[in-house]
Order: structure tokens, then C-alpha cells, then sequence
């Protein structure tokens, strides 16, 4: 993982500061989805080698959930942004 | 005759000797010497036997890549093992002893392994120890881990310290040589903020042993002007002794800085090393290059030298290497030396060049033997001369000492640490790193150049381009464009016909037949022969033998060292210290400690301490003449039963929750209903994880329409937080609603028992009567007349009435003392998490024992709690899956023994009445067990098949650790006051 993560809140930080959750990729079904929907929600994770958008803390910074998009192999990021902001600018 | 100290000359200050020990023996050297330097100069050449074969070994090279010299510094707590002695700073005190040798290193008995050593040839461990496979363990390895080996690591603490910190800067230049200089001078001049990092001890790199003109200089002024400028610039720092390690993501280098590794008198509040982290926007790798050996017989014998070394010990030390040197050379670099040595008025024996088309240009003494190679170096514990073939023709020659050059090696290790691969240049005769990746360059030597003044010019060009690139304009290189006049020739990369072994991995002992046989056994694929012969794998990571490694396996495999291709390079470039990686984070400071507000009141009260994570929590409070814990945990427990106690319930996570949908949003955190909890009232919620299960529980009051007090356990308090973090900024960030956590602004206090109440009403001002107050009541409150203003809760734990009271932290300990003093005459005392548990238990009420990430809410009897009514909450859609409502999942469930004389213990297995244990018969287990002093019996919480239809069934509690069948019985989880009479009391 890279060693610095552009938080859009606070700047370059050391990667020590934040907490990686996983997959960003997958939205919280409707209570009534079905069975396969939350199954998939719950359990479901690709593992892509590349591109890949995952959810990151920034647990000892400005405490927002970010989403951040980076190469699983290059360790390269492409994007940081905030949670929050996710839905308007994906 | 053996190396020796020349009367005058070099860089060292005569006029400050060090006194210094090897091996017991004083010795003494002066400033500017590096342990190995001083070791020549006092003719002590053998310095280590072998990890093998315990051959003898003498210093080889003068630098990072030393294979032989590793040597144990220290004594006591300080003793560092396998360092290398050429980049050890002499200094006054310090003590060194060879390793891997006994009784010493002169006469090892060890040595007897050099005759075991057709057995210990390249794969021997997978071959000549397979069977029987007991003897592995028992007989083999022991005896492999005893006769081969390293230095030995104390046992004792380290006294010193050590820290980590950041740096920034525009450009990083690594290495001090020739085009680290000229880079770092360039990029300095052009004000970018620059730090030049070089693992010795002085900066200058090859400049510190050259001896020709550098662009029409000498190079030691060159070198005193150029770091004389630099020196004066506020925008360059200069890291000395200070080696970058690693190149990692987002352009941050590892490097470690010994700062106080040159003195035997350590100041303690300093660290003796330092891990920096360097964030650089650009880097230059000018990291220089590695002479490689040659490979003939005996070319480990102490005498026998890398020609750059010798240069360097000769010029900057002033340590001859012997009274007659020969130089087998397959370059230009072994004449230099021969020049050198002739100046200093030392005899050159013979200049052996395997090149045919050798040296026209030779001035010197020394007679050339132009095609002609060294087939075997000849001595024991030392070189006593050499068995050459000169066009076919054997010839013996004798001299003390051998310089060898086989060509040089660009050190590329940083420059491969992101994956890229080094590619190999027929033109440079070398593996090159690609000269230019995103964030680095190579410079110099380290990119493939010969001659100084172009390794001038390219680090300035090369810092000029980069700082371009992020913006500064009319940056001017600090040297002007050279030719690189170096010529580079075709590698010899082994001597045919050697009888001595002809050593390529010198620390791990492999040589030349190793490799042959890993070809000829199939292993010939780099990365296979390295593991078969363990070339290139001990500590010096091949730096001296991989190139020639791969040179030998392309030759055998009749293919070009393209094809064979490298090894993969990763961190760290040269070993680390375990105390610089742990650097701050030991002892007390191995992790914070939490304390609670109340904790020198409970400190006062002669609490004993109970780890919890990072917290202090009270256990149970002794009295004088108790003398178990039980004794002092059953008495708080009666007496909070009997009159009332107080107990510290700090730790517990508070989160503070804000906005107009604070309660939309605790209704889809918790599975219980939320929306409609009043104002001024508490409620006990149960959070689920989104696949059903439990995941924490605590109580949460509505203080305000839009203001709720969260409580969560101890445990997981940061997880919770994080948690609904979490659910309000991704899932629902249309909710308005914040967070703040106040677990460390609020001192808690629980006081429970039948006085709690009439104890209480004395500090608060409002009236907390049950008509007033009732049950689960929440609210702010005025203290002490008005003094201070707090929070009171009934909730209960215990099963008592009970209120929590929470202030600001810092009138914790006052409103303590004071709750104290209040119930002095109600018989109040102060208890511990202990007595908590028990009486926890004695009412039935569960903790993370019982919540262990496995039990939904029916599984504790919470069925009623989860809502139906609610849409939508965290773990709804998946609680009704097949698994998670079949009807025999283990659910909570009391047990007690049969005979209250008898006991169990908690993780004990519940089988029926009679059966034996098995997989098939386990019922469920044991969660929670105490002694309860209101029963007089050890009470259980079980999470048992069908648990609840059950109560009244006798079964048989097993613990196979202890071998023990306890006869018990199931019951109610709650012992003690089911009809709750004393909670609402
Ligand atoms: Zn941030």
C-alpha cells in the first residue's frame, strides 16, 4: 500500500493513520433484496489484481470514511474521495 | 608479513589514536579508521572463519558489501553480532570478536568441516538428511546449527534507545559520491530543498581514495570545496552515516542513521540509531558500483583483496596490504591500485591481466603478465602467493598480499525495491536498473559510468532534468559535460583448472562446483540455483556474488546473463537492528496505557489492577487480613447486595450523537426501536453486524430531542465508533447526524445497593425518588448544591438499585470521595470488576463472554427485542436465514452443580446426563462461571442445544484439560432476584 494517502480533509498522510475496510464496489441492498442479494452484500468480495475501489478510515486523522482507488499491484493511488461524496461524483 | 600502517599519509588524524580490542587483545588505531582499516593496519588479517567449512576469512572489501569481516561489537546489552567491520567507525573502547570459530579464530576445530565437504555440496540439506526423519530434528539439524553459523545475540535487554522520524524534501539524493555531490550541489544551488544521505562515516564516496585529477583538480580539494558549499546552504541537510535502506510507494525511502554507534560512552537521552522515513518528490540513486571478485581457487584467503579496497585502505588509511602485492586484474581499476601502491613505495609483485590486448598504457614498475590468469591463490591462514597460468603455462609466484578486480557492478538493489527488473547491457557489461522510473533516477556509477568527471556531469545533468520536471527553471548543472573515457571490459567470469575451491558466495561458503552441480541437477533457473546452493541468501544478500553467480550459471547454461536474469531485490538493502525497527515501541512504551479519571481514587482505596486492552480497571479492593481475592470479591459482592457499593464503570465507551436524525439513525443501528425512546430515558440496545450476530450491547439515552448519550462495552468502544462512522458517512450520508467520543471526558461512577439511593440524594440537588426518578430514568443533574453539573442514569448491572453518575473527568475523584464519605454510614465500599462479574452473572445478564460473535439475539433470550416493525436496521435481511432460526442453536442457559461442593470452569463442555464426550454428544459450553456468595455455589451461563427448554435437566459438565466430569443441572440464567423486586426497590 502506498505510504501516503491524499485524505481530501487532510492532506498527504502516512498510511499509518488510516484503516482499510475493503471492497467500495458493493451497495447495501434493500431489506427485501432477497436471499442472493445479501448473501452477495455480506460475503461476496472480488480480488482484483489492478484497479480497485476500496473504503478507507482515516481512524487517527478527520475520522471520515474515504474512498480510495488504487492499483492492488502498482500500490499506485488514482483517487480519494470522501465517502459521502461518493454518490454524486461515481 | 602481513598488512601494516605506512608512516605517513591518508586521511586518519594521527594525533588522536583510539584504543581499541580484538578478540581480547588491545590494539590501537587513530580517528578515520573503520574497524576493519584499523585490524590491517595492526596486521591483523584473519578476522572470521567461514559458515561452512570454517575456513579462515580475512576483510575483503571496504564497504556495505563485506562478506567476511562480521564480527560481534560489544559487550553485555550492547553486543551487536555479524556487523561488518569495514563500516564500522573506530572509536576509543570499542571491543570486537571473530565469530563462528572455536576455541579461536586462529585454530578452529570447526575447520574439520572443510573435510566433510563432499557431503555439504549444493543441496546437501535436502539430499544427505532426508532418512530417518526423526534424525532431523534430533541429530542433524543441531549439529548443522552448532558447526555452521553467525554471531551469537544477547540474551540481555539493550540499554540504549532508539527513535523514527519523518523528513521532507524536493530531492533526495542517495549516496555522497562524485554524482551525488555534483546532484545535491545542483540542486542546491537552485535553492530545492535537498537531503544528501551516505552510509559512511565521511562523505565523498570513490573521491576519498582517488588519487589522479578530477576535472583538473585534486580530488580531495574538490571534495573539501564542494562540501564546504553544501554545507553552507540551509536548504541541504547532510545525513552522514546514514544509510537508505528501501524504496517504497508514494516516493517514501527508508533509512536508518547510526547516531551514536562511534562511541563507547552512549549519552542516554539520545538514540544511538534512528529510522528515518524520507518523503521525497525526486531521488537520485547514486549509489555507486561493487567490484566483483574473480573466481579461482583460494580466492578467500585472508590476503586476498578487492583492488578498489586496497586502494581505499592504502589512500585513506595509509594501511599498506602486505610487503608485495600481486594484482589479478580484468579492468583498468587493478592498475590504479598498482600506481598507488608503487607511490606509496610498495612493491608490486606482477600485474596478472586475463585481457590478451592488455594495458599499453602501464608506466609503471611492475612487470604484465598480459593474458594470463591466477588459477589458485596459494596459503592457509594466509595467501603466500599464487599458481598462474600464463598462456598455458603453470607458474608459481610468491607475495603477502592479492588484489583482484573482475570489473564493477552497478549497485541497482534500491532501484528494483517497486518490481522493476534490471535489464542486462552487453555495452556496460552489467545489469542495468531502468535509468529513469516515476520518483527515481540513477546517477553516475550506479547508471552504468565509468570515469569521475562523467559521474560528475551526470549527477548534476541528472538533478538539473529532475527538478525541471517539477518546476524550477534555469536550474544550471554544477559540473560541465564529460566523456566517460572508462572502458569497460568483456567479464571473466571463472578460472578453469583451479584445485583449491574457488569461492562465488563467500559468507555462505558456495562455490564454483555448487553452481555447476545445480545446473547439472536441473536447478540452473536463477531463482532455483539460488535456493539450491544458497547463493546470494545470507546477510550480505549476494551483493558481491550474484552478478558473478548469474555469469557462471549463463556460461554453463551456454546462454547470455540476459537470459539467466536476476534474482528479485527487495528491502532491506543492508541488514537492520531490531532496535531501530522497534525504535520507541518497548518496555512501557510498547503501548499506551489508559487510565481512568477515577484511577488514583481507586489507586487510594488499594484497588488491585486488572489489564483490560490498554486500561487499568479496578479488580476487587483488599482489606486488611484478607488474603485471597475471593475473599475480599465475595465480601464487596454481599455488601453491595446488603447495603451498597461503588464501583468505577469509566472504561465503558460514550459516544455523544447529535442531530435531527439521531434517532432515525440509532433505529437502523440497533435491532430494538429507537425512534419513539422519550427524553430523559434510558434504553438497553442490542447492535447487530449486518450478517445477524451480536456485535456489541451497552445503553443509550435520549438527553435531548436531538442529543443521545451512547454507551459501549469496554472492548469496543473504538469499533462501535468506527462503525457508525461508518453507516452515517457511507451508508446513509443523507442523515444529519455527528459524533463525538467522550469516553476520557466523563469519570463514571456506578453506585449500587439498597442505600444507593438515600447515599445519593445527599450530593444531588434534584430529587431522584422513585416517583421521580423511576427506573431507567436518564437525565442532567445538579450536584453539591449547584457546584457541578452531571449525569444520572438508572441503569443497573448488578440487579440492584443502582444509578451510574457520570461528571466531568476531573471532579471524578472529588465526587468519588465524596459518594465514599456519604455512604461511610450506610456501610458503602468500594468494588471491583470482579465482584461486577459476579453479580452480572448472578442476574443473568451477558457480556462479550456470551456475545462472542457467534449468538444472535434469540440466542439470549433478546428475541422480543428485535423489532418487526422496523423497515430496515443493521442486520435485519439476514437474521432469517435457515441457519440462524433453526430451533436447536445453543442458547443461553443457567447451570449449577449438582453437590455445591463441587465446581466447573468457564469453557467446560455440557454433555447429557451419562454420555460420553463427543463431537456428536456436546451440548454446549460453559460462558461464565463464579462463585456466587448469595448461593454459596459455583454459578454458570451456558449456551446449550434448546437451552431454555431445558431448565431442570441434569447433565454432566466436562473440562478434558483437567480431566474433570462435574454432575450439574440447568437452570434460569438469572439466580438470584428473577423477580427483580431489588431493582426497582
Ligand atoms: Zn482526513
Amino acid at each position: 500500500m502506498a505510504s501516503l494517502i491524499a485524505c481530501p480533509h487532510c492532506g498527504p498522510r502516512p498510511k499509518e493513520e488510516f484503516t482499510v475496510r475493503g471492497d467500495a464496489g458493493i451497495t447495501r441492498p434493500a431489506p427485501d433484496a432477497g436471499e442472493d442479494a445479501w448473501y452477495a452484500y455480506v460475503y461476496l468480495r472480488d480480488n482484483p489484481r489492478g484497479r480497485h475501489r476500496e473504503h478507507w478510515h482515516h481512524t487517527s486523522g478527520c475520522r471520515r470514511w474515504l474512498v480510495v482507488e488504487r492499483d492492488t499491484m502498482t500500490h499506485t493511488i488514482y483517487t480519494v474521495a470522501d465517502a459521502s461524496a461518493e454518490g454524486e461524483t461515481a | 608479513m602481513t598488512s601494516y600502517r605506512l608512516s605517513k599519509g591518508g586521511r586518519i588524524d594521527r594525533a588522536k589514536p583510539l584504543d581499541f580490542s580484538f578478540d581480547g587483545k588491545p590494539m590501537q588505531g587513530f580517528a578515520g579508521d573503520t574497524l576493519a582499516s584499523a585490524l590491517l593496519a595492526n596486521g591483523r588479517q584473519l578476522v572470521g572463519r567461514s559458515f561452512k567449512y570454517h575456513r579462515p576469512r580475512g576483510i575483503l572489501t571496504a564497504g556495505a558489501a563485506e562478506p567476511n569481516a562480521l564480527v560481534t561489537i560489544g559487550e553485555g546489552g550492547r553486543t551487536e553480532a555479524n556487523t561488518r567491520a569495514t563500516l564500522v567507525e573506530l572509536y576509543s573502547g570499542l571491543t570486537a570478536k571473530s565469530q563462528n570459530r572455536w576455541p579461536s579464530v586462529d585454530f578452529d576445530l570447526g575447520a574439520v568441516n572443510s573435510l566433510l565437504s563432499p557431503f555439504l555440496s549444493a543441496g546437501f540439506y535436502y539430499k544427505t538428511f532426508m532418512w530417518p526423519a526423526a534424525f532431523w530434528e534430533k541429530v542433524y539439524e543441531p549439529i548443522i546449527r552448532k558447526a555452521a553459523g553467525l554471531g551469537r545475540a544477547t540474551y540481555q535487554p539493550d540499554p540504549d534507545s532508539y527513535e523514527k522520524c519523518w523528513a521532507h524534501c524536493d530531492l533526495l539524493v542517495i549516496g555522497a559520491g562524485p554524482s551525488g555531490l555534483a546532484a545535491a550541489l545542483t540542486a542546491g544551488r537552485a535553492g530545492a530543498r535537498v537531503i544528501l544521505a551516505d552510509e559512511g562515516f565521511e562523505p565523498g564516496g570513490s573521491l576519498l581514495s582517488e588519487t589522479a585529477p578530477v576535472v583538473g583538480k585534486s580530488a580531495g580539494d574538490l571534495l573539501a570545496q564542494t562540501l564546504a558549499e553544501l554545507s553552507d546552504m540551509p536548504n541541504v541537510r547532510i545525513f552522514s552515516r546514514t544509510t537508505v535502506f528501501g524504496w517504497y510507494d508514494g516516493n517514501v525511502f527508508g533509512a536508518v542513521e547510526s547516531v551514536q554507534k562511534n562511541t563507547a560512552t552512549v549519552n542516554p537521552n539520545r538514540p544511538v540509531e534512528r529510522i528515518w522515513r524520507i518523503a521525497a518528490k525526486q531521488a537520485i540513486l547514486a549509489s555507486g558500483a561493487e567490484e566483483r571478485p574473480l573466481v579461482f581457487g583460494g580466492n578467500d584467503i585472508p590476503g586476498v583483496m578487492m583492488a578498489g579496497a586496497m586502494r581505499s585502505y592504502l589512500n585513506r588509511q595509509a594501511v599498506a596490504p602486505g610487503k608485495s602485492t600481486i594484482i589479478f586484474t580484468n579492468d583498468a581499476s587493478g592498475y590504479a591500485t598498482a600506481a598507488d601502491l608503487e607511490a606509496a613505495g610498495l612493491d608490486v609483485a606482477v600485474i596478472i591481466d586475463s585481457r590478451p590486448d592488455a594495458a599499453r598504457t602501464w608506466s609503471g614498475k611492475a612487470r604484465i603478465l598480459p593474458g594470463a590468469v591466477v588459477v589458485d591463490a596459494n596459503g592457509g591462514r594466509h595467501v603466500k602467493g599464487v599458481t598462474i597460468l600464463n598462456n598455458g603455462r603453470p607458474e608459481t609466484i610468491s607475495a603477502d598480499a592479492l588484489g583482484m578486480s573482475g570489473g564493477w557492478s552497478p549497485i541497482i538493489h534500491l532501484a528494483c525495491h517497486r518490481g522493476a527488473k534490471p535489464a542486462w547491457s552487453d555495452a556496460k557489461a552489467a545489469f542495468l536498473a531502468p535509468e529513469i522510473q516515476e520518483g527515481l533516477t540513477m546517477a553516475g556509477a550506479a547508471a552504468g559510468i565509468g570515469s569521475i568527471d562523467a559521474c560528475l556531469a551526470d549527477g548534476a545533468e541528472k538533478a538539473a532534468s529532475a527538478l525541471q520536471a517539477f518546476g524550477y527553471s534555469n536550474v544550471i548543472a554544477a559540473f560541465a559535460t564529460a566523456k566517460d573515457t572508462a572502458t569497460v571490459s568483456k567479464p571473466l567470469w571463472r578460472i578453469h583448472g583451479s584445485k583449491g575451491k574457488a569461492f562465488v558466495d563467500y559468507q555462505n561458503d558456495v562455490h564454483l562446483k555448487d553452481l555447476g552441480l545445480a545446473v547439472s541437477e536441473g536447478y540452473g533457473h536463477v531463482e532455483l540455483a539460488k535456493r539450491y546452493t544458497t547463493n546470494g541468501m545470507a546477510t550480505d544478500q549476494g551483493k558481491l556474488s550474484n552478478i558473478n553467480a548469474i555469469g557462471i550459471l549463463a556460461e554453463a547454461r551456454k546462454v547470455s546473463p540476459a537470459d539467466v536474469g536476476t534474482t528479485t531485490f527487495r528491502p532491506f538493502y543492508t541488514p537492520l537492528s531490531f532496535g531501530a525497527l522497534t525504535g520507541a515501541s518497548k518496555g512501557k512504551h510498547f503501548q499506551p496505557v489508559r487510565k481512568s479519571p477515577l484511577h488514583d481514587w481507586a489507586k487510594k482505596n488499594g484497588a488491585v489492577f486488572v489489564e483490560t486492552g490498554l486500561w487499568y480497571r479496578s479488580s476487587w479492593f483488599p482489606k486488611t487480613g484478607e488474603t485471597t481475592w475471593r475473599e475480599s470479591v465475595d465480601r464487596e459482592v454481599l455488601n453491595v447486595r446488603k447495603n451498597a457499593g461503588i464501583c468505577d464503570v469509566s472504561t465503558l465507551g460514550k459516544i455523544e450523537i447529535f442531530g435531527k436524525d439521531a434517532a432515525e439513525f440509532l433505529n437502523r443501528i440497533y435491532c430494538n426501536a429507537f425512534l419513539k425512546l422519550p427524553v430523559g430515558k434510558a434504553r438497553y440496545g442490542l447492535m447487530l453486524r449486518e450478517d445477524g450476530m451480536i456485535y456489541d450491547d451497552g445503553t443509550t439515552s435520549r438527553l435531548g430531542e436531538t442529543h443521545f448519550f451512547m454507551t459501549t462495552t469496554t472492548a469496543y468502544a473504538a469499533g462501535v465508533m468506527n462503525h457508525l462512522e461508518f453507516c452515517a458517512q457511507a451508508l446513509w450520508p443523507d442523515l444529519d447526524v455527528q459524533f463525538a467520543s467522550s469516553t476520557d471526558q466523563w469519570a463514571q461512577i456506578a453506585v449500587a445497593g439498597p442505600k444507593s439511593r438515600v447515599i445519593l440524594q445527599t450530593l444531588v440537588d434534584e430529587d431522584i425518588s422513585d416517583a421521580a426518578f423511576p427506573f431507567l430514568g436518564a437525565k442532567e443533574v445538579s450536584l453539591c448544591g449547584g457546584k457541578l453539573t452531571g449525569r444520572l442514569f438508572r441503569i443497573s448491572f448488578s440487579g440492584e438499585l443502582a444509578y451510574e453518575l457520570a461528571v466531568p473527568a476531573g471532579y471524578g475523584e472529588a465526587i468519588a470521595d465524596a459518594i465514599i464519605e456519604a455512604g461511610a454510614p450506610h456501610g458503602i465500599c468500594p468494588y471491583g470488576v470482579e465482584a461486577l462479574g459476579v453479580m452480572r452473572i448472578e442476574k443473568g445478564h451477558v457480556t462479550h463472554s456470551e456475545i462472542n460473535g457467534t449468538v444472535i439475539p434469540s440466542d439470549l433470550g433478546f428475541a422480543k427485542m428485535v423489532s418487526a416493525a422496523k423497515p430496515d436496521f443493521i442486520g435485519k435481511a439476514m437474521l432469517s436465514r435457515e441457519g440462524l432460526v433453526a430451533d436447536d442453536r445453543l442458547s443461553l442457559v443457567g447451570v449449577k452443580p449438582l453437590d455445591p461442593a463441587t465446581t466447573f470452569k468457564t469453557g467446560s463442555h455440557i454433555l447429557s446426563d451419562g454420555a460420553v464426550p463427543s463431537l456428536e454428544n456436546d451440548q454446549g459450553y460453559v460462558s461464565s462461571s463464579c462463585y456466587s456468595p448469595n448461593l454459596g455455589s459455583t454459578i454458570g451461563l451456558a449456551l446449550v442445544k434448546h437451552g431454555p427448554k431445558r431448565h431442570g435437566e441434569h447433565v454432566t459438565v466436562w473440562n478434558d484439560l483437567k480431566n474433570e466430569y462435574t454432575k450439574a443441572v440447568l437452570c434460569s440464567p438469572v439466580f438470584f432476584d428473577p423477580e427483580n423486586g431489588k431493582l426497582h426497590g
